[in-house]
């Protein structure tokens, strides 16, 4: 197997004296799409932005495409490499919905301004909003728009890695549904690698690949079904708790 | 490390083949744009497009093809393509898919045609009013929600209120007190010189009274106090409002002029009287220092030129002020942290006018003091 995408190795993190990750370690390999699921507090988000670079960690390493944050040289190209949905979207409140999704483009340079603005409209129209919006401000746009319209700002550069921040929540099912096609697609057209904060259990059996559940400061790592048989408690109920729900739709039914 | 995107031409019978190959990222773009403009072809030829060895392709480049293509069409060259990897031809449809129409870029509104001016006219004439009816209901709902908290003054959050006097008041003590020491060090050098031409310069120290206790000392501490705590309160509404705090509240059923503003301008109503007596205070020593160096009066002389200097009224035609800037210093921040709307730039922006509208009206009540205090004679 060729080198992984992410390659944490005994990650230790602790946020004013309180230990969140322990010895932790992930591989994501190339075309992957991984699901990062946690207790409300067990550190996930803190996860994520360690891998960012956004956070310190105390030991252990974190390699992204082979290169390590920390150096601050050849950290710089990896924020070119990357896309990040974060989970309120963190759309530049001062900029149009359309100048926004430039930004990555601009940082890359080169690009002409007409073929920007084409693509800024091809982005728009396939996450699915409709072209007048490029030139709104964030503030007029509905929660789910604004998700969709920071999508389109993860993808504007057709990013090697996309990192998602609960992508589906608050959005209605159905519109969450389409959402997680939506990543699905793009990455089997484009071959991207993803990871996904996510608690939506559709998401996580439909689309990701495999699912890491953080429990006890540590990843227990396999597929959504495996992990339904897993011993941990936590994890157990997580899983479990769909299964019930959909039995008792099918007795309902 | 990703091979750069290749475009080759060559000739089979009749018909030309180009070949793509390599990987078709968006960083490459210019380059890939500049490849497929600078290919010359025959008109109304043949064309068989090969991208069976292309080895990535990402939605800016099969824009670019796309593009492309067109253009081909438009030169009436037809074209076949030879399909390649089901995943770069899956690329390559969804973009088709998603192309954004051509259709002409929505007109905007000439900036000089004669309903935009219009409009813009009225626009101009009626947001002042409306903000300024916004401002009067505000006072009104403000003005109830104090006499509310007098008539139950158990209703009033006093724990809030003492860490906000704590806030503006305390915590600005040394740079309300720096700032007055050295006006009145300035005052004294700048008078001492003039009146020195007159051999008058003993009524330096009338100019320093006079002028500290009547306006510098309120003045400065006003404007310090607006700049400082003005905007504070702006943005904390501000980011309140836009965090749907202030709905939160209103859900619970709580008033927030009742537990945010009133409590503000509580605040600032006791806080900025004290801070004026100290700010006169603080310039006196400054001026008294300045007065012993310059002049060479002494402290028990300076003392009692001093009462000598002020009338009864100078010490109070000052204090009396205090009240009265410190309510529309506290109004007009609340006001604008409320009317905040959108995003972070909005903050600013009220922020901004916050400060320039607290000042303003520190200026503008001034004015109307001293014309009263002519008219009333002291």
């Amino acid at each position: 197997m060729d080198t992984p995408v992410i390659d944490i190795n005994k990650l230790c993190t602790s946020i004013q004296g309180k230990k969140l990750h322990e010895g932790l370690s992930l591989n994501v390999y190339r075309g992957e799409i991984l699901g990062l699921v946690g207790a409300s507090g067990s550190g996930k988000s803190i996860l994520l932005r360690t891998i960012l670079g956004l956070n310190r960690y105390d030991s252990g390493s974190i390699r992204i495409f082979g290169i390590d944050h920390r150096d601050q040289k050849s950290a710089l190209s990896l924020r070119h490499r990357w896309g990040v949905l974060f989970q309120s979207g963190a759309l530049f409140s001062s900029l149009s919905v359309g100048d926004n999704i430039r930004v990555p483009m601009r940082e890359i340079g080169h690009i002409s301004e007409t073929l920007m603005r084409d693509l800024t409209l091809l982005k728009l129209k396939i996450v699915g909003l409709p072209e007048d919006t490029e030139a709104k401000f964030p503030a007029e746009l509905s929660g789910g728009m604004i998700k969709r319209a920071a999508l389109a700002r993860a993808l504007a550069i057709d990013a090697e890695l996309l990192f998602l921040d609960e992508p589906t929540s608050g959005l209605d099912p159905i519109s969450a549904r389409r959402f997680d096609l939506l990543i699905k697609d793009l990455q089997r057209n484009l071959n991207f690698t993803v990871m996904m904060v996510t608690h939506d259990l559709d998401s996580l059996f439909t689309v990701c690949d495999r699912v890491a559940v953080l429990v006890d400061q540590k990843l227990v790592i396999g597929t959504a079904t495996s992990l339904q048989k897993h011993p941990h408690p936590w994890i157990r109920e997580y899983f479990q708790g769909r299964r019930a729900s959909t039995l008792k739709r099918e007795v309902e039914k | 490390m990703p091979t750069a995107p290749t475009v080759t031409v060559s000739q089979l019978k009749e018909d030309l083949t180009l070949c793509l190959a390599g990987e078709w990222r968006t960083f490459c773009l210019p380059e890939i744009k500049h490849k497929l403009s600078t290919l010359k072809l025959p008109q109304e030829s043949k064309v068989v497009i090969d991208l069976s060895s292309v080895d990535f392709l990402d939605t800016a480049s099969a824009y670019l093809l796309k593009k492309f293509l067109k253009k081909l069409k438009r030169l009436k060259i037809s074209y076949k393509i030879k399909e390649g990897s089901p995943t770069i031809m899956a690329t390559f449809h969804m973009v088709n898919e998603f192309t954004p129409s051509p259709e002409p870029r929505t007109e905007q509104t000439s900036r000089f045609s004669l309903i935009f001016l219009l409009n813009f006219l009225g626009k101009m004439a009626l947001d002042p009013l409306k903000t300024f009816l916004e401002a009067l209901s505000f006072l009104g709902e403000v003005t109830i929600g104090i006499i509310k908290i007098l008539i139950h003054p158990r209703r009033l959050r006093f724990i809030t209120l003492v860490d906000l006097i704590h806030k503006v008041g305390a915590s600005a003590l040394p740079i309300v007190g720096l700032i007055s020491f050295l006006i009145g060090v300035v005052l004294v050098y700048q008078g001492a010189d003039q009146l020195r031409r007159f051999g008058a310069e003993i009524f330096t120290i009338n100019l320093l009274a006079v002028s500290a206790l009547r306006e510098l000392g309120i003045l400065l501490t006003a404007i310090v106090v607006a700049g400082r705590s003005g905007s504070a309160y702006t943005a904390q509404l501000g980011f309140m409002k836009l965090n749907q705090e202030i709905d939160a509240l209103h859900v619970l059923g709580i008033d927030p002029i009742e537990v945010l503003v009133v409590p503000r301008i509580l605040a600032l109503l006791i806080v900025l009287p004290l801070l004026t007596f100290f700010a006169d205070i603080m310039a006196l020593i400054g001026g008294g220092i300045a007065t012993y160096f310059l002049i060479g009066v002494g402290p028990d002389d300076f003392a009692k030129h001093l009462l000598l200097s002020i009338g009864k009224w100078t010490f109070w035609t000052g204090i009396i002020k205090a009240p009265v800037f410190a309510f529309f210093i506290g109004l007009v921040a609340c006001f604008e942290g409320l009317r905040v709307s959108g995003g972070a730039e909005s903050v600013g922006k009220h922020t901004t006018q916050s400060v320039v509208e607290g000042i303003f009206l520190v200026i503008i009540f001034d004015a109307a003091f001293s014309i009263l205090f002519s008219v009333l004679g002291i």
